[in-house]
């Protein structure tokens, strides 16, 4: 009260009245400046959404691979995603797909999907006849720390400053398949796709089941087209997502 | 009635017709026998048989996505580009064979070129392989393997195949179209070939830290429709991710 009573009794500056229409230019466009960063910046997340983007590969044209029963790799892809987010949608996660049909979509767009939904986790789903079990992949980027203040990133390698939580998110999706039994395979891989994407990602690629599950005492080797195979994959997908949200939600969500 | 002038002029004009005829057939037959002796392919330079040499070849395995070295005996070219052609045109022909561990078709045929150069300081890959993230109970990865990379240096050095320059250099590998098209579509499948091909080289050639591939001399968004192609692939992964273990 005092300080505001000493400062009362100091006079004014005088600002000649030509140069205040300077003052102003100045003030507006810095407040305009503000308001564009401001823009610019990534929506932080509402409190309790957990975000999911599902990228069925291939689709339209681009067949993708062909399985041993004829059946085209974008099929079961799309099979796949669409299975899994009714899945995760029943466990209350908010689902985003890149494709609901047989349509070609563009690797780029696929990407800007992922980008804006500013997803806690971006699965891309592919299919193989080679190897066995699942395949999951992270980006062969090599990890760097997200710069403070820096909000643009260069396209073609906007992962590498997701890298860490793409790994720590393919280490629950690998213990979790474990432990339904399944055979899985860690790896590293340079897929345009996934390099774009700034957001958690993990490629996942699956593949008949191992000949080790049709030995004598186990149930026989489960193949692409088998119904019951699929759907024990996207179960267990489902339950390694509903537990990287619990994980998510003790971190710091889909933060680099 | 046809004059007897008209009658030996036409004779005479069938003698030379005929004359003529004989003359050029004699000339097409000279012609053609210099031609033929121009055409000589007899070889001008005897074949020199190379000294069988040893290579490290990293096959890859489909069944548990790993790559094994495997050292082969085979006649090696002295030109650097030519040798690891033919290096790579073995490892090639083993993933042709029947019941390879990682089944691609086209076999030595598939490698157009490959070049060495002088690598960019300031082109270093982005593909760094960081730490295996997560083992827990998983297959190794082709990374995880690498672990048995001072065996797979140690053949080179005494290769004496040297490149032409001291520092680190860049290998472009030109690939047929062939092979590209009739490549195995799938994640695994594409990284192991990609991978395999670049720890190959390095094996063989340790100054190479760089891969480029080319697919008939253009460049390829991906070999068949996943692993990218636009990009440079760092050789020299295995000893990365053995450097960065604990």
């Amino acid at each position: 009260m005092v300080a505001s009573l000493e400062i009362s009794r100091v006079p004014a500056p005088f600002i000649p009245a030509s140069r205040l229409w300077l003052i102003a230019l100045v003030l507006s466009i810095s407040a305009g400046a503000g308001h564009l960063a401001a823009a610019q910046a990534p929506p932080a997340p509402p409190p309790g959404r957990f975000m999911v983007v599902l990228d069925a590969a291939h689709g339209g044209d681009d067949t993708g691979g062909k399985l041993s029963d004829g059946q085209p790799e974008k099929t079961f892809t799309l099979a796949l995603s669409v299975r899994l987010r009714s899945l995760l949608g029943a466990r209350g996660m908010q689902v985003i797909t890149t494709r609901e049909s047989d349509a070609t979509v563009d690797l780029n767009r696929r990407v800007e999907i992922a980008n804006h939904a500013n997803a806690q986790a971006c699965l891309s789903l592919h299919a193989s006849e080679s190897g066995t079990g699942i395949h999951l992949f992270v980006s062969s980027l090599p990890p760097v720390p997200s710069p403070e203040g820096v909000r643009f990133l260069a396209w073609k390698t906007a992962q590498s400053a997701w890298v860490t939580r793409s790994l720590a998110l393919a280490g629950v999706l690998n213990s979790v398949l474990l432990h339904d039994g399944m055979s899985v395979t860690l790896g590293r891989t340079a897929l345009p796709a996934v390099d774009s994407m700034s957001c958690p990602a993990v490629a996942i690629e699956v593949a008949p089941e191992s000949a080790a599950a049709g030995a004598p005492g186990q149930p026989p080797a489960a193949q692409l087209n088998d119904p019951a195979y699929q759907a024990r994959v996207a179960a267990a997908l489902a339950a390694a997502l509903l537990e990287w949200r619990t994980d998510a939600g003790r971190t710091e969500g889909n933060q680099p | 009635m046809i004059s007897r002038f008209q009658t030996v002029l036409f004779c005479i004009l069938l003698a030379a017709s005929i004359a003529m005829g004989a003359v050029l057939w004699h000339l097409r037959d000279k012609a053609h026998q210099r031609l033929v002796a121009g055409e000589d392919s007899a070889p001008t330079s005897a074949p020199t048989v190379a000294p069988a040499e040893q290579a490290t070849l990293l096959v890859a395995n489909d069944a548990d996505s790993s790559m094994l070295a495997q050292v082969q005996s085979l006649p090696l070219p002295q030109d650097p580009g030519a040798r690891a052609r033919a290096i790579l045109g073995k490892l090639l022909d083993l993933y042709a064979a029947p019941n390879a561990t990682h089944p691609v078709q086209g076999g030595a045929a598939s490698v157009g070129q490959v070049f060495l150069m002088p690598a960019q300081a300031d082109s270093q890959s982005p593909i760094e392989p960081p730490p295996d993230p997560v083992s827990t109970g998983s297959k190794p990865n082709p990374h995880a393997r690498a672990e048995s990379k001072p065996a797979l240096s140690q053949p080179a050095q005494d290769q004496p195949a040297a490149p032409s320059t001291s520092g680190p250099e860049m290998a472009v590998v030109n690939l047929t179209t062939a092979f590209a098209a009739g490549h195995p579509s799938g994640l695994e499948t594409e990284t192991l070939t990609l991978l395999s091909i670049c720890g190959t080289l390095h094996a063989n050639f340790p100054r190479v830290t760089q891969v480029r591939f080319l697919v008939d001399g253009r460049s390829r968004p991906t070999l068949a429709g996943h692993a990218d192609l636009t990009r440079t692939y760092l050789a020299a992964e295995a000893d990365n991710t053995e450097s960065q273990r604990p």
